[in-house]
């Protein structure tokens, strides 16, 4: 007779409570962490109420409340729970040179919502929190007054908006065309004087570069004339605030992005402001050094390095897999390699960082320019970090994934499908071809999700390879040849290590922080459902024989 | 000497396959040309040795198989007549170490001849499997695939052959209104209908099967019996099966194979009632294999 406790550890409920927990707890820790991810991060496109504290000196502090706190090592017996503090965002960057004021309880004397606070979101130093004083076109008094200044700002900042756009859209798309030309013909010119004898032709023909050139640069004189027409025009209007010390600053309307008075908005308006705040984060450029404005070009590079790293990927992926599984004699050797290429994916990524630093950009990239772009040296055109070479190595890094689930989804096709082709008359290349990749294509994606995943994540090797701060351009625009595969570009990972550990405001750039993690999760979760439907729809093609 | 078998009517050029004579003669193989009879001999297989590896899996094989009849292969599990069917279209050369001695004639030719085309062989001797292996296509894809590799690439061509082999399998009429869906929402007996259907699609003079019904239902079985009476009319059969009931109803001759080899062969009318080996009667009465 067993005893009651074997008969217990033998009807295996300890063991499926175990492999219950196990599951509890990775559940718990993956939504905990996204879970702190969205409420840190969504909290910061909520536009909260303004402010005014009265401290006991008479100093006013005037923010956004960002928290409370209690200090540390306060606690007394007359206050158990210890002595709190605020901290507040009182902007002003330009006046007071910091974001955040912290402001300990015990000197706070009263505390207010004033409904005339006005917030200006700036193009640089960040938010203004004050009132308005007065409000000038040129030197002339258009308005005086926090309510008539208020009403007559509006328009104006629309109409800087507008001529704000207008401007940049001269000095990125025309202006940056006639730079392409005067760049395209100077190297022309090089070329031509680089090579031997200048004879009569290749004089005439830099002769004609050169008149080329001079006309673009003429028109580009006529453009800088117009620019600064705009200029002077977004620069005419001047507002004075005022803070809640009295202290005055005078800035440009130009320099406003949006004004709004917080405290007098319902929750609908407020509701309407913080999906535009959303938007303007996924679809805007970064400013202030990163930590204001949007993030746009920084998704955007990180889904086109995945792209190209994928159409990298799969074919060299599949077509090792495919001599591994069906061709190579399976033997000793081939074993060996298998080995090798389960131990690649084990590398360290920073080693594949310096591989392709050491191998792309400086053999590879280095000859190229050397054979195809001479005219343009020292200045480097592949020899340097790009998205070309930061997915190679990208996809050097994630190639045995491939390789292992392609190898994989081989050998689940079934002897019987190529024994059917082949007894059909097909040769192995159709058999392959037609019947044995269409059935291991869901392995293919599944190793292809898998990828991409590890791609999207990796953050070391492109610091070697390509990854910037803050890219000038964007690595596809409308000049030619339209893709600019040597261009290099930002990444959401690297965005994130930039923000948090290189900023000098920290504070304010912790919200951003936490966005970007959030974008990054959603654009990986988003490829790789675009994967996975795929892989489903395949599957579901594909699906085993009902025998 | 043998008699005519009274349920199946032995066409009259059988007369010339006189399978006792076979054992002992090892002379000159026949062409079409010089002996008139020989055009009921489809496939000529005279001392064939078959190796995996270092392992002997068929000795000395010799015999004939008469054409627009069907053959069967009995035996027990492992004595070798799937690898003797899997010789007949060259299916073996995928396996590793696989070495064949003695020739293989089909219409005189020998198939393992350095001038035959592996994918022409295949292309007349075409080959059902125990297993129904339609692929993860649509009903008419999967009739399409070999005409579409051997070249036909016209639609209403196409469409012609995959009518006639789908009609050849006796499956037309229940799947013409359902050609584009998945292969696998068929039934297992259709599934293998449709094999067979695909093998018919390239026009092969030969058809192997391999256990074509171990998997179905006595139903599914039934239809695909019925069905070889009519294929005979224009093609060789070469059935290898374990059950001997089938063997019976279906094969005009039979080869009862032992360890590799060859024990008898025969007129089936003739090994079911009057076997000249001990072994044969013992394994078709139920007393070993």
């Amino acid at each position: 007779m067993r005893s009651p406790f074997k008969q217990f550890l033998a009807s295996g409920n300890v063991f499926i409570w175990g492999c219950a927990a196990g599951v509890s707890v990775s559940l718990l820790m993956v939504f905990g962490l996204l879970l702190l991810i969205v409420i840190n991060g969504s909290g910061y496109f909520w536009t909260s109420n303004i402010v005014d504290l009265t401290l006991k000196d008479t100093q006013h502090v005037m923010g956004q409340l960002a928290g409370r706190e209690v200090i540390p090592r306060s606690v007394t017996p007359d206050r158990p729970e210890g002595k709190g503090r605020l901290r507040v965002k009182i902007g002003n960057r330009d006046i007071y040179g910091l974001d955040f004021k912290w402001v300990n309880d015990d000197q706070i004397v009263s505390e207010m919502y004033p409904p005339d606070v006005v917030l200006l979101e700036r193009r640089e130093w960040g938010n203004m929190y004050a009132r308005i004083k007065a409000l000038y076109k040129g030197e002339a008094l258009l308005a005086e007054g926090n309510e008539a200044g208020w009403m007559a700002l509006a328009p104006l900042i629309d109409l800087t908006n507008d001529l704000h756009l207008q401007i940049s859209r001269i000095e990125r798309v025309e202006i940056g065309s006639l730079n392409t030309v005067i760049e395209q013909a100077r190297v022309k010119i090089r070329t031509l004087q680089m090579r031997s004898s200048p004879d009569g032709k290749t004089r005439g023909d830099i002769e004609s570069l050169k008149a080329q050139v001079a006309d673009a640069e003429s028109r580009y004189q006529e453009k800088t004339q117009e620019l600064d027409r705009l200029r002077e025009q977004f620069n005419e209007y001047s507002v004075l605030m005022v803070d809640a010390n009295g202290r005055e600053k005078q800035i440009p309307v130009g320099q406003i992005i949006r004004a709004l008075r917080p405290n007098e908005m319902g929750l609908m308006r407020k509701s309407w402001v913080y999906l535009t705040n959303v938007w303007s984060v996924l679809s805007d450029e970064p400013r202030e050094a990163n930590t204001e404005g949007g993030i746009f070009p920084a998704i955007f590079g990180t889904v086109m390095m995945v792209i190209i790293m994928s159409l990298i990927v799969v074919p060299f992926g599949v077509l090792a897999a495919l001599y591994l599984r069906e061709y190579a004699r399976q033997g000793i050797l081939v074993r060996l390699v298998r080995i090798a290429v389960n131990n690649l994916a084990g590398v360290p990524s920073i080693v594949f960082g310096v591989f392709g630093l050491g191998f792309f950009i400086y053999a590879v990239g280095g000859t190229l320019d050397s054979l195809f772009f001479a005219e343009r040296l020292p200045t480097p055109t592949f020899g340097t970090g790009g998205i070309l070479w930061a997915s190679l190595t990208l996809a050097l890094l994630t190639v045995p994934v491939v390789i292992v689930s392609t190898e994989e989804g081989l050998a689940a096709v079934p002897r019987e499908f190529r024994e059917g082709s082949l007894a059909l008359g097909a040769t192995k290349l159709e058999t392959m071809l037609k019947v044995v990749i269409p059935s291991a294509l869901p392995g293919i994606l599944t190793g292809l999700i898998l990828a991409m995943a590890r791609a999207a994540g990796e953050v070391a090797p492109l610091m070697l390879t390509g990854v910037v701060k803050l890219a000038p351009a964007l690595p596809v625009d409308g000049s030619w040849p339209f893709f600019h595969f040597d261009r290099k570009f930002m990444h959401l990972g690297f965005h994130i290590y930039d923000v948090g550990f290189q900023s000098p405001n920290v504070e304010a750039a912790k919200p951003m922080v936490y966005i970007t993690t959030l974008v990054l999760i959603v654009v990986v979760v988003l490829l790789n459902l675009t994967a996975i439907v795929l892989r489903n729809h395949l599957r579901k093609k594909y699906a085993g024989s009902v025998l | 000497m043998h008699p005519s078998p009274p349920s199946i009517q032995a066409p009259p050029q059988s007369q010339g396959l006189n399978p006792q004579r076979l054992h002992v003669q090892h002379g000159p193989l026949h062409t079409p040309d010089k002996d008139p009879k020989v055009h009921a001999v489809k496939l000529t297989l005279s001392q064939v040795d078959f190796f995996y590896g270092d392992r002997q899996a068929l000795f000395n094989i010799n015999i004939e198989i008469a054409k627009n009849q069907v053959t069967a292969f009995i035996g027990p599990s492992g004595c070798g007549k799937s690898t003797l069917l899997r010789c007949l279209n060259r299916l073996n050369d995928l396996v590793e170490g696989a070495r064949l001695n003695g020739a293989m004639l089909l219409d005189g030719i020998d198939i393992n001849g350095p001038d035959v085309d592996i994918s022409d062989l295949r292309k007349r001797v075409g080959m059902v499997f125990q297993k129904s292996n339609p692929f993860p296509k649509s009903i008419y894809e999967n009739v399409a695939y070999g005409p579409r590799l051997h070249g036909i690439k016209n639609r209403g061509q196409l469409d012609q052959i995959v009518e006639e082999g789908l009609k050849g399998a006796g499956l037309w009429e229940e799947v013409k209104d359902r050609l584009q869906t998945s292969a696998f929402g068929l039934s297992g007996g259709q599934q293998q209908r449709l094999c067979i259907a695909r093998a018919l699609a390239v026009k092969p003079d030969v058809l192997l099967m391999d256990e074509p019904c171990s998997a179905l239902d006595p139903v599914a079985t039934a239809k695909i019996e019925e069905l070889l009476f009519s294929l005979k009319k224009d093609l060789t059969v070469v059935i290898v099966t374990h059950n001997m009931q089938q063997a019976a109803r279906v094969s005009d001759w039979t080869a009862f194979m032992y360890l590799g080899e060859i024990v008898e062969f025969g007129l089936t009318k003739q090994i079911f009632t009057t076997p000249s080996k001990k072994q044969t009667d013992d394994y078709i009465t139920g007393r070993f294999g």
